[in-house]
């Protein structure tokens, strides 16, 4: 299962802190999950296509969107930091 | 160090932390960041009057971790410490903290100024303020990416 992550402003427009998902048939890339869920949710998630305004964690790192998943990894969705 | 509390800190105690563990240091460099009461500069747009932190437990520790380490690689750093709160905090309260021994003034203040400028946009914390005027996620800014990006040139 893919373990996904929804923080600040993020948790806030999709009413969800994450959930566990399947891997999606078809789903082989970070883009393909965003792709995904941008197809099977509610308009809000449309936000998720924007790389300057949603960053993309996989296992707790920063990844690109081109970052492979294989189905069992902790992903997380999050707008740019402003910590400090 | 790294810290993730919701705890305020004595930056006295730190500081004599930091000095007991660097018995060969040269110079100590120590970083306070506060809860500004105007976001935006003093008496601009609205008052805050809490502001409240978020953050990705786990990842947060890892990335600060990470950015401490690549400091320790570019400068001779001889112990650090670095202490973020989180939940909720009031306008002037402490916010972030950062300690630096080394063996000279220029590395300390150099790994200081690196770790925060790290931290601001690569650790993942958010913030979300509370204003006399209504709430909101505060947004990125660009000046925090090009003070980052300077350490890359």
């Amino acid at each position: 299962m893919l373990n996904i992550n929804y923080f600040a402003s993020l948790r806030e427009e999709f009413g969800s802190s994450g959930e566990a998902l399947a891997l999606p048939a078809g789903v082989a890339s970070v883009a393909d999950l965003v792709t995904y869920l941008v197809r099977e949710r509610d308009p809000a998630w449309a936000m998720l296509e924007d790389s300057s305004r949603v960053l993309v964690a996989v296992n707790q790192c920063i990844v690109e969107r081109s970052h492979p998943l294989e189905g069992n990894e902790e992903v997380a969705f999050f707008p740019p930091m402003t910590g400090g | 160090m790294i810290r993730v509390q919701q705890e305020d800190f004595s930056v006295a105690d730190l500081y004599a932390g930091l000095r007991a563990q660097s018995p060969n240091a040269g110079a100590i460099v120590t970083f306070t960041g506060l809860v500004r009461e105007f976001y935006q500069g003093a008496g601009a747009g609205p008052r805050v009057q809490t502001l409240f932190l978020e953050h990705y437990p786990g990842m947060t520790e890892k990335a600060l971790q990470d950015i401490v380490d690549q400091a320790r690689e570019r400068w001779e750093v001889i112990a650090c410490q670095v202490i973020h709160r989180v939940g909720e905090l009031q306008a002037g309260e402490q916010i972030v903290y950062v300690g630096v021994a080394g063996t000279h003034r220029g590395e300390a203040f150099a790994a200081a100024e690196f770790i925060m400028d790290y931290l601001k946009t690569r650790a993942p914390f958010w913030k979300r303020q509370q204003t006399d005027e209504g709430s909101g996620w505060i947004e990125s800014r660009a000046s925090d990416d090009e003070a980052r990006s300077r350490w890359e040139q």
